[in-house]
């Protein structure tokens, strides 16, 4: 057993790497453009000034420090572990994906760049940076899989209000890993001008570090809130994970703390034994993909396969690096919940407490339901309810066989 | 590094006064057999060079033609095994024209890359381009395939300034291969002019022949490029041949063959005029 000395929270490494996992592997021509970000972004990070103004935006414009909620009637329904939410779905456009969107908006503004583009899945990433852009009045270029387009509608139409061009991808499946590679090809041709604003915990070095510490704004909230409402820290911690950079924001401030159970809940679609899942965590091995080496769902010959979730945010054959190695040297649990157990939990939450989720964390939502009776009544567990459901309202309408 | 059939192939072409055609295609494509048949009548066609693209279900920086080329190859059953096999079929018969395998990491990172690069250099291989793994990595591939007798080749770009170019050319071997546009496969054509700039600034830093490719689709534009440069890469419109060849139901027909190899003609064409003033 090493001791504490070692933190668990001092990565990556100055070449970007979580153990094996991380890195940068993207093509030359944007490597100039990578090393540019890292120096902005470690500059960035020593600038008071540049901390001052997320701050301001936090509070002012998302509306943080999102509210601890204790979740008392789900709380007896399950009869286990006193439940809390951690709402940051109350924040200005519906989801966390707002908290790294203003942090990297504010850095292209420093680079001196005047075109944002982004890849979305949900949607949820795709509108939070249309919407900074139209704060900033800088131009916006959503890539979106052609097939998520057509299943997260409302947000399509909020991120054509917003301002954005929207780009659907008919490569692939048309999902999340699409999206991303067009994204990619968009960045290599447009390099002058243009800043890539990821939105997941994924991609090459700093991407992965940069979004974490953008969205760590939430477990440090957590922390906070925590200590004066129960004057202890949690014994478990839940966060549904695609990319995972919602999990990732709330964990990585427990991570030094072996009190803390933390678990990670991927997509298991309709199930780990074929193909139709992306649990790349418990299903997949390691690889390289958009930048970084990490789990990756893909055959023995290496190629990538497409996955499947009913949650288009969870619909991600990869996942961030650091959770790769965060499995890898066991901190965190990873465990899969089914499309069904996702879309029971969605209707208990409503039902419940009055709090439509978003299908993202309805998978985080349905681990509790396991979790929360198997423990005391004297444990803390805290959910990380990190999107609300409007946008699945027509989706989860459809397979729930009601006509809109 | 002893002398490779890179180095010679392109020593030949300097001694005959024009620059080397490197020539692209996708291992697999349209199917197995007659990506076979395109690969092996390249030679007598023209091609000096010949790179072997292997197929990727994520090619992040092709263009649509060498994506869609790439995904008629995965759909016909191609596998890195069907590539390592092809350039073994080839070098029964051709034991002098170079292979250079073009591709992304992922492929040769799940096979793991020691046993990778020899398994390559035993099937005849003789350099890897992998467009995703940067000299900041090449303690993971480049060193292992160095070691193993193959040339590592590198792709210097527009970004790539004066800054960062000895770092690109530390390990690169064979030669180099300038990306004259920032952009993906098939672009269009960079401004001639720029490119001579480019490829001589490169050549400041370094003795290996310098390579220009992205957006090259006639014979008189690969005598515009080939004054400036050692070589000249063709890609894209060699895989839009190939589709232009197939019938309704996307397989090969009689003509996919010599839609191929009477381009290439065409192109080489091109290059043996290139320095004609």
């Amino acid at each position: 057993m090493t001791t504490m000395a070692n933190s668990m929270r001092s990565g990556p490494d100055e070449r970007g790497h979580f153990g094996i996992f991380g890195g940068r592997y993207v093509a030359e021509t944007l490597m100039p453009l990578i090393l540019d970000l890292e120096q902005a972004y470690k500059d960035a990070k020593e600038d008071p000034a540049f901390h001052a103004e997320v701050e301001n935006l936090n509070t002012h414009y998302t509306g943080r420090p999102s509210p601890l909620y204790f979740a008392e009637r789900l709380t007896e329904e399950l009869g286990g572990a006193k439940i809390y939410f951690k709402r940051d779905e109350l924040n200005h456009t519906g989801s966390h994906k707002i908290n790294n969107c203003l942090g990297q908006i504010l850095l292209a503004k420093r680079m001196g760049k005047t075109r944002i583009i982004a890849e979305t899945g949900a949607g949820q990433h795709g509108v939070a940076t249309a919407t900074v852009c139209a704060r900033f009045g800088l131009p916006c270029v959503v890539y979106m899989g052609a097939t998520d387009v057509e299943r997260q509608k409302p947000n399509v139409f909020r991120m054509k209000l917003l301002g954005a061009e929207i780009v659907p991808v008919t490569a692939g499946a048309g999902t999340l890993k699409d999206a991303m590679n067009e994204a990619l090809r968009d960045w290599v041709t447009n390099v002058e001008d243009t800043y890539y604003l990821i939105g997941t915990a994924a991609g090459p070095h700093p991407y992965p570090e940069m979004v974490r510490d953008f969205q760590s704004v939430i477990g440090k909230e957590l922390r906070e809130q925590m200590l004066e409402a129960e004057g202890r820290l949690p014994d478990a911690l839940v966060a549904s994970v695609g990319g995972g950079s919602n999990a990732i924001g709330m964990f990585h401030p427990f991570l030094d703390d072996p009190e803390v159970k933390i678990y990670g809940v991927e997509a298991g679609g309709r199930g780990l034994e074929g193909e139709e899942h992306c649990a790349s965590l418990n299903a997949g091995k390691p690889g390289v993909l958009h930048g970084n080496r990490t789990f990756l769902l893909q055959d023995d010959d290496g190629q990538i396969l497409e996955g499947h979730s009913i949650s288009a945010g969870l619909d991600y054959p990869g996942i961030g690096p650091e959770h790769s190695w965060l499995k890898d040297i066991g901190r965190v649990e990873y465990v899969p919940v089914m499309d069904t157990e996702a879309l029971e939990a969605f209707q208990l939450l409503t039902r419940v407490e009055g709090i439509i989720p978003a299908l993202e964390p309805a998978h985080a939502l349905a681990h509790v339901a396991k979790l929360a009776p198997q423990m005391g009544k004297d444990k803390i567990l805290v959910m990380n309810l990190c999107g609300r459901g409007d946008k699945d309202v027509f989706a989860v309408g459809e397979m729930l066989g009601f006509n809109l | 590094m002893t002398e490779t059939r890179i180095d010679r192939r392109f020593k030949d072409c300097a001694d005959a006064g024009r620059p080397a055609l490197v020539t692209f295609i996708t291992a697999g494509d349209p199917d197995l057999t007659t990506s076979q048949a395109v690969l092996e009548a390249l030679p007598a066609a023209g091609a000096d060079v010949i790179e072997l693209g292997m197929p990727f279900s994520d090619p992040m920086a092709e263009g649509i033609p060498i994506q869609i080329a790439t995904q008629r190859a995965l759909k016909a059953g191609q596998t890195m095994a069907h590539t390592l096999q092809m350039v073994r079929d080839f070098r029964k018969k051709d034991g002098t024209t170079p292979i250079v395998l073009m591709g992304y990491y992922n492929p040769i990172y799940v096979r793991d890359p020691k046993k990778f690069v020899i398994e390559a250099k035993d099937a005849g291989v003789d350099g890897l381009i992998i467009v995703d793994i940067p000299p900041e990595a090449d303690d993971e591939l480049c060193i292992p395939a160095v070691e193993a007798g193959l040339n590592f080749v590198r792709l210097a770009t527009p970004t790539t300034d004066d800054k960062r170019l000895p770092a690109v050319l530390a390990n690169t071997s064979g030669f180099v291969y300038y990306v004259s546009v920032t952009g993906i496969t098939g672009s269009a054509i960079a401004d001639t002019g720029r490119v001579a700039t480019a490829v001589n600034r490169i050549k400041g830093h370094t003795k290996l022949p310098v390579a220009v490719g992205f957006g090259v689709k006639t014979a008189d534009q690969a005598a515009e490029i080939g004054k400036a440069s050692d070589g000249v890469v063709v890609g894209s419109v060699l895989v839009n041949a190939i589709k232009e060849s197939l019938d309704e139901t996307g397989a090969a027909t009689d003509k996919t063959v010599s839609a191929v190899t009477s381009l290439v003609a065409d192109l080489a064409s091109g290059v043996a005029r290139a320095r004609q003033a």
